[in-house]
């Protein structure tokens, strides 16, 4: 009764199934190029999961989660491409030592704000400070405005545009439209290798879980059951004595600073980062991911994040040109249809189902969601 | 000043585009008084419960509180100060819990670290339970408010305010939607919480306003019509003409 436990057992059960998939069974049966892949995938799954707290919980959408994804990975880019730009390696450069694309544009000396990211921990405290101080300061504009619903998720989608056009349009600093490309080794350690990857599939996994057991934490917490409280009856909340900017301003910033850490990730396993993962386009697909999986369950975005980038991979292999209408298509079948996503359809169509089975064989009905015994 | 009054409003003035909801009104309310604000429909009842807990922003005028001026302060801060705020459709949180509901209301981890760290022991169990009982819903505690009767829900606010505890509990027609048998439970259950509180009610039901009220304001075009005890209120050509004129 009024259970205030971490999880119930549904949700310890849960969280085992999806560790399982993510540590043994994807290792078991994928070969190293699709669990790259999948770990590719996997980096996603951060954003959705932040995603479903702000939007599934608080209501809060945003379109613009591919800027804190984007700024994460940057400033993970912006360490491998230094170390991967000694002396030595760039020594046909007319200077040498700064990274390649800063020589092409003519850049005679490495820009000032790049100099921090020789050091590693201040790399990788930037990976998710950055996104956070950018979250912090567009949620302080707009949440103590009373900026929110379509509003905000409007500001937050022109916020994506601008950025990809500022990245875009300062190539010397920034590496411009192809990115941060061509990264080599992390402390030495080279993260091309097969080994390495399958090494930083395992990190990403293991940091994901991480996530989701602060996600959990904060969905078990007081904070959790206010943010739902936000989203229904704002002004009861407000004239229960809570200041609810605070409280919106803190949950975009925790889903900032979960889209900074699986940018950092898909630097690192994929080699790379480029604007094209910060635009309109990609935040729009993150909300997908998030909507799909069922945007009030936490696990139901990681599986989100991992089917719709499956098939987004698959059909655009074999028809690249349809790969927009499918998306747009399961978009519209997920609002329309299953407003609650994949974790929808199981809580209320699977799992039902299966409890009568296994209730006609036991006996003994689990107690039902929410309810949790002690 | 003196101390005589919990609440001072003064010259109370808000203009939606030129139009005056409420219009330079001034009363006064003392410590554990029921004040009940009378009106036709549209008189600014509403809108003064508004002004006075920051929900609306006021053009001219002053209200003061215990000495702070309230017109200065943001929504959570008025509530800190003391004062609750129980809205006209009843406002609860319908995904949420009975025991939920009544939790969040819990005057204790009101920042954003303070709701993380927030534990529920056996001193808040207890008085969920406690106020669950007052108002009449202790059986009910697990079951989501969606499901509850629009009375219930009137109830379940009027809690969720109690277990607040202001020292000024602002009512705004709390037994509309309820049966007779509700209305006299609550005009109980009021009699019982103003006894250690200044409360201001909205109202219609002259019954139900006759057992609670120790003043009436009456309200007619954001002014005071009349002001004074439920007989001399009554008894006041002016309020006689409004209410016929209706
Ligand atoms: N935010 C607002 N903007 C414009 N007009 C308003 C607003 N709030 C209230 N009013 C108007 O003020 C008048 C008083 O409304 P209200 O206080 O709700 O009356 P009541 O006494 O029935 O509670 C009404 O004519 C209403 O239309
Ligand atoms: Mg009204």
């Amino acid at each position: 009764m009024q259970s205030s436990a971490f999880m119930s057992r549904k949700e310890i059960i849960g969280f085992v199934i999806l560790a399982a998939l993510i540590f043994v069974i994807f290792p078991a049966v994928l070969d190293n190029f699709r669990l790259n892949l999948f770990g590719k995938y996997l980096t996603y799954a951060f954003v959705a999961v932040g995603l479903a707290l702000c939007w599934g919980a608080g209501g809060i959408l945003s379109l613009g989660q591919g800027v804190f994804f984007g700024l994460g990975g940057y400033c993970m880019a912006m360490f491998l491409k230094l170390e991967a730009s000694t002396p030595e390696n760039t020594a046909i450069q007319s200077t040498p030592g700064i990274p390649d694309f800063m020589d092409w544009n003519q850049l005679t000396e490495l820009p000032w704000w790049w100099e921090p990211f020789y050091s590693l921990p201040i790399a990788l405290i930037a990976v998710v400070a950055v996104p956070v101080m950018f979250a912090f300061i567009i949620g302080v504009a707009m949440f103590t405005r009373r900026v929110g619903g379509v509003y905000f998720a409007i500001i937050t989608q022109a916020f994506a545009a601008i950025m990809t056009i500022l990245i875009i349009g300062q190539q010397g600093y920034t590496g411009g439209v192809n990115g941060i490309t061509d990264l080599r080794t992390l402390l030495g350690w080279d993260i091309r290798t097969d080994e390495a990857k399958t090494v930083l599939y395992f990190v990403n996994g293991v940091l994901l879980f991480a996530v989701l057991l602060v996600a959990q934490y904060v969905r078990k917490s007081k904070l959790g059951r206010l943010l739902i409280a936000m989203r229904d009856q704002e002004d009861r909340v407000r004239f229960s004595g809570y200041n609810v900017a605070n409280f919106k301003i803190f949950i975009f910033c925790l889903g900032a600073a979960f889209a900074g850490i699986g940018g950092a990730m898909f630097t690192l396993q994929v080699g790379f980062m480029s604007p094209t993962l910060v635009g309109i386009v990609p935040s729009i697909e993150m909300v997908i991911f998030c909507a799909v999986g069922g945007r009030l369950s936490i696990l139901g975005a990681v599986y989100g994040a991992l089917l719709v980038n499956w098939a987004k991979t698959s059909l655009s292999e074999s028809f690249p040109e349809l790969w927009l209408l499918g998306l747009g298509g399961l978009f519209i079948a997920v609002v329309m249809v299953f407003p609650n996503g994949l974790a929808g359809v199981w809580s209320e169509k699977i799992e039902p189902r299966l409890l009568e089975i296994m209730g006609k064989k036991k006996s003994v009905a689990p107690a039902p969601d929410g309810a949790p015994a002690e | 000043m003196d101390e005589r009054f919990i609440l001072k409003v003064e010259d109370l003035t808000v203009s939606f585009d030129g139009f005056k909801a409420v219009d330079h009104l001034s009363f006064y309310v003392e410590p554990n008084e029921c004040r009940v604000i009378i009106g036709p429909n549209g008189a600014g009842k509403t809108t003064v419960l508004d002004l006075i807990c920051g929900r609306t922003k006021a053009t001219e005028g002053s209200v003061v509180f215990k000495g702070k001026e309230l017109l200065a302060m943001r929504e959570d801060q008025i509530v800190h100060a003391g004062v609750g705020r129980k809205f006209q459709t009843p406002s609860v949180y319908e995904d949420l819990t009975v025991f939920e509901n009544l939790e969040l209301s819990y005057p204790k981890g009101h920042g954003v670290f303070g709701a993380l760290a927030f534990k529920r022991d056996e001193t808040v169990r207890a008085r969920i339970k406690e106020i669950a009982q007052t108002i009449f819903l202790d059986g009910q505690l697990d079951e989501k408010a969606a499901f509850l009767s629009h009375g219930q829900k009137q109830w379940l606010e009027i809690g969720m305010l109690l277990i607040q505890d202001p020292e000024l509990l602002m009512l705004d027609e709390p037994v509309a939607g309820m049966s007779v048998a509700e209305r006299k439970k609550i005009a109980e259950l009021l009699n019982r919480i103003i006894q250690d509180r200044s409360v201001i009610v909205i109202e219609h039901d002259m019954g139900f306003v006759a057992d609670i009220a120790t003043r009436v304001t009456v309200l007619h075009q954001g002014k005071t019509l009349s002001e004074g005890t439920m007989d001399r209120v009554q008894n006041d050509p002016k309020v006689v003409e409004v209410y016929l004129g209706h």
